[in-house]
């Protein structure tokens, strides 16, 4: 799809803070690798990232947004990660009827014990992004130089 | 540099004391209105470099942290790679500071009373120990006495010492302690109110004995006419008079009428039990109480109950007399119970020869006739049964069905060690597929999977060891708090690791079997466990509140309840006032956030439709500007 | 082509629809199954057996036509296993794998004579199998 040799693609994952952000941390202090490309934003929890974040990542160009919270029945805040579930189904199906792949769009499931998955998942949607190449649907021009 | 930022520095151990001063210093000397630290992730330091803003005369949430080592550097191997993403990092943190707000921490009162609902071994031991720290404590029970499932125990595995010798002191001690008030044959009605000031309505129903002016002589029961309710006490397994008192170490040790049973109070004649008193206590025409009274804790301590057994046809417990649940078992084995301790069958009163235990009635059954979980306590009493029984009576046979033993614990595997060994008790890999009564004989059909082979046993009684279930009042009373509870009823722990004696909702303690299957030293250490937060939360004068807590902004509320609805705490409420909206006087209905309750998850600022509802500390624009920082 | 012998075991779980994990060896079926007596394998072993892959030998036992497929195993598992269901489709299997009649119409008056407790499912499987 891209032409472009210097891409690297940009993505935008938000942790919740109570077991995705610390898995993260645990990735990091078990020196589990995963592409750069992978900023994380911390969230006090998943249910907190208003789909309005979600677009504006792909309006200023992120080509893929992952969210990460606690598993189900684990939530911090006890709820929150099921609003989030329901939540983005809706919304990654709407995404990609406007033209964001399915696979740009990803929530999982991260313990704060798993560090290992979250670098697992980091990498395999790193790859994923790679083979779906530049995303061109949604970004706003103007937003680019 | 970044636009705003007017001042960067280098340092390799930022949190060290000499890091935390070159911030200091730079607040003061550059008159920062904002700090990014660029260093390790905000779950360890954070707190650190806000304290140090702090002292700096800077509002601690005007510091904010790039996570540039367990997020950067330690994953990534190439540095330039990294460098570049550190520098994104920070900048999505410089974009998030300055639009960050001074917040302040909120401070909530904190009544110095716990609440405990329930008074089984649990209750008590929780009261004990929160009132032996200086606090008063309520204890409310639903029965005429506390003492709950334990008083109805004969011994406790694996001492086999007696169950009433050690609850009743702790009931004693419960009832004598100044600090203790006892609220017996009551129940809690509501609740509302926050951690750290709950409001209680107790309704004490009407014992239609006056409990100050009782004495507990007993003159009533025995000249009662009324003599058909069934001993609750002792598993219905005898009759007790209509007035009564529970049992003997009954506390407190007062009668109660039991209104559908006396006659007076049915049809207006008889009397009898006024007549006899000669401390004038009954009275017919008391009515139900109410208490009302505020609590800065509130514990649960619900307890359980056994399941119903005649879900099981294929036990015919509903059937056949002799058939009968551990529970019962144990009022049969007891001094005080229906047999005075003789162990002797209910059909016909006579010795049994023969007995065959069951496990796990109905506990890890998935058919939805029981509870899919393991009821944990099953295998040691049954084997305290079988090797009480054997010990007293050595000419009982006694077979025991198991389909596992499970006996973690101090000295649980060699207690049943010895039941199998010293005691010669017969245990059966297998289960029970049917009993039936065959010309008068109970006869029990099982299988012995390590022989293979099917067996049948005469048996002259038959002890199913029912799965337990919490109590049926654990609902209501969790649902009142606000307190969550998963499918099979148990309340949920905050952290089933970590906080395993706390509710989600603050300022809900579990202490005992509410929480899940237990045995008594669990349960007391989990009550002794749930006692220490409750004098940890009431020894503090005031409460501080997370300051990053939803705030609705009334202008924009469209009085939807959408954000109500998703709260997790019911911290959101609505209020109708009068709004000044620039300019033009409107009374509308709009969402108050509870900042004492809410907990800052931020699923309101999301459902809500008009844009309203903002977390603070992680608003919507914050959110966004790291957004936009990111994808730069 | 010949199936290998998992591949039977993962076919009896199909066709019988029971998740034979789900087992937790308590032998409640074994306890409850009023032809215990007659047949070589039981209800349990039947589940144990199948959920490990070793179904050969229960193809090849005659007995198992003795399963009375009254379902007190499957009314009174507590895990919701369905042993007579892994029966039925033991028998199923069998059955197939003859490829062949089992006995001829002819036969069936003089089973009939010799033995009186003949299952009734036989009988009216016969009935089915020799209508046309």
């Amino acid at each position: 799809m891209s032409v472009n040799a210097d891409w690297k693609p940009r993505i935008v994952a938000f942790c919740c803070n109570w077991c995705s952000y610390a898995g993260a941390d645990l990735a990091g202090s078990s020196r589990l690798a995963y592409p750069a490309d992978v900023k994380i934003i911390r969230e006090p929890c998943s249910c907190r990232v208003n789909p309005m974040f979600i677009l504006k990542a792909f309006e200023r160009g992120a080509d893929g947004v992952i969210l990460c919270g606690c598993h189900p029945g684990d939530c911090h805040y006890s709820t929150g990660n099921y609003y989030t579930r329901r939540r983005m189904a809706l919304l990654f199906s709407m995404l990609d009827y406007i033209g964001v792949e399915r696979g740009r769009t990803r929530v999982e499931w991260v313990s704060a014990a798993e560090g290992a998955k979250f670098s697992r998942v980091m990498n395999d949607f790193v790859a994923q992004i790679r083979e779906l190449g530049e995303n061109v649907k949604v970004g706003d021009l103007r937003c680019k130089e | 540099m970044q636009p705003g930022v007017v001042f960067a520095q280098d340092y390799q151990y930022m949190c060290s004391e000499a890091g935390q001063n070159i911030i200091k210093d730079a607040i003061k000397t550059h008159g920062l209105t904002g700090v990014v630290v660029c260093s390790c992730s905000p779950r360890m330091h954070e707190a650190t470099f806000r304290k140090a803003a702090a002292q700096a005369g800077l509002n601690p949430f005007m510091v904010e942290i790039a996570n540039i080592r367990e997020h950067c550097s330690w994953i990534h191997k190439d540095k330039e790679e990294g460098t570049e993403k550190a520098c994104v990092l920070m900048r999505a943190a410089v974009a998030k500071v300055t639009l960050n707000a001074p917040l302040k921490a909120g401070e909530s009162k904190v009544v110095k009373r716990a609440l405990v609902i329930g008074g089984g071994i649990a209750g008590i031991q929780t009261a004990l120990d929160i009132a032996d720290a200086g606090f008063p404590v309520d204890i409310v029970e639903k029965n005429a006495t506390i003492g709950g499932r334990m008083a109805q125990l004969d011994k406790t595995f694996p001492t086999l010492d007696c169950s009433s010798c050690i609850l009743t002191p702790k009931m004693v001690e419960a009832k004598a302690n100044e600090n203790i008030r006892l609220i017996t044959y009551a129940e809690v009605e509501e609740v509302s109110g926050f951690v750290g000031s709950f409001k209680a309505k107790i309704r004490k129903k009407a014992r239609f004995v006056k409990e100050d002016v009782c004495t507990g002589c007993g003159v009533c029961m025995s000249k009662c006419p009324s003599k058909k309710g069934l001993n609750e006490f002792n598993m219905g397994l005898n009759n007790r008079s209509a007035i009564y008192i529970p049992f003997a170490q009954a506390i407190p040790n007062v009668a109660v009428i039991d209104k559908e049973q006396c006659i007076k109070l049915k049809t207006g004649k008889c009397g009898l039990c006024q007549k006899v008193c000669t401390a004038g206590a009954i009275d017919y025409t008391q009515q139900d109480e109410f208490i009302e009274e505020e609590y800065g804790a509130i514990v649960m301590a619900t307890g359980f109950r056994p399941i119903d057994a005649s879900k099981f046809d294929e036990y015919s417990y509903s059937t056949c007399k002799d058939v009968v649940t551990s529970l019962e078992l144990e009022r049969i084995m007891n001094a005080a119970g229906p047999t005075g301790g003789v162990l002797l069958r209910p059909s016909d009163g006579k010795h049994p020869h023969s007995i065959v235990f069951i496990q796990c009635v109905g506990s890890r059954d998935v058919s939805g006739r029981g509870k899919p979980y393991c009821s944990k306590i099953c295998c040691m009493y049954t084997a305290k049964h079988a090797m009480l029984i054997r010990d007293k009576y050595p000419d009982v046979e006694v077979h025991v069905f198991y389909i596992d033993v499970r006996t973690p614990g101090k000295n649980f595997d060699e207690f049943y060690r010895r039941a199998a060994e010293q005691y010669d008790v017969d245990y059966i890999k297998g289960q029970v597929g049917k009993v039936y009564e065959e010309n008068g004989q109970l006869v029990v059909r099982g299988v012995d999977l390590i022989s293979n082979e099917q067996i049948v046993l005469n048996a002259d009684m038959v002890v199913l060891a029912t799965a337990i279930e919490p109590d049926p009042t654990a609902r209501k009373v969790a649902n009142m708090l606000t307190a969550s509870i998963d499918t099979n009823d148990f309340i949920t722990e905050a952290h089933p690791k970590l906080r395993p004696v706390e509710s989600p909702t603050a300022g809900i303690f579990l202490s005992g079997v509410c929480q899940g299957p237990k045995d008594i030293p669990e349960t007391v250490s989990q009550a002794g466990a749930a006692a220490s937060k409750v004098i940890g939360l009431l020894a503090k004068d005031k409460l501080t509140t997370n300051p990053c807590v939803a705030h609705s902004d009334e202008l924009l509320c469209n009085g939807c309840s959408c954000c109500e609805k998703v709260c997790p705490y019911s911290a959101i409420s609505y209020e109708t006032k009068l709004i000044n909206d620039h300019g033009v006087k409107e009374t509308r209905r709009v969402a108050m956030v509870n900042e004492a309750l809410c907990q800052g998850c931020g699923a309101c600022t999301v459902v809500c439709p008009s844009g309203a509802m903002d977390l603070k500390g992680f608003s919507n624009k914050q959110i966004m500007a790291e957004v936009d920082a990111i994808c730069l | 082509m010949q199936m290998s012998e998992k591949d039977v075991a993962a076919l009896v779980k199909e066709i019988s629809g029971s998740d034979v994990k789900k087992c937790m060896k308590c032998g409640k079926c074994s306890a409850t199954c009023p032809a215990y007596g007659e047949m070589r394998f039981h209800p349990h072993q039947f589940v144990a057996m199948v959920a490990r892959g070793r179904v050969e030998e229960l193809l090849k036992d005659p007995t198992v036509t003795r399963c009375l497929s009254c379902f007190a195993c499957v009314e009174r598992c507590p895990r919701g296993v369905e042993p007579a269901n892994v029966v039925a489709a033991i028998r199923v299997l069998a059955e197939r794998e003859q490829e062949g009649n089992n006995f001829s119409p002819a036969d069936v008056p003089k089973l009939l004579s010799q033995d009186p407790e003949i299952p009734q499912q036989a009988l009216v499987s016969a009935f089915r199998k020799y209508r046309k």
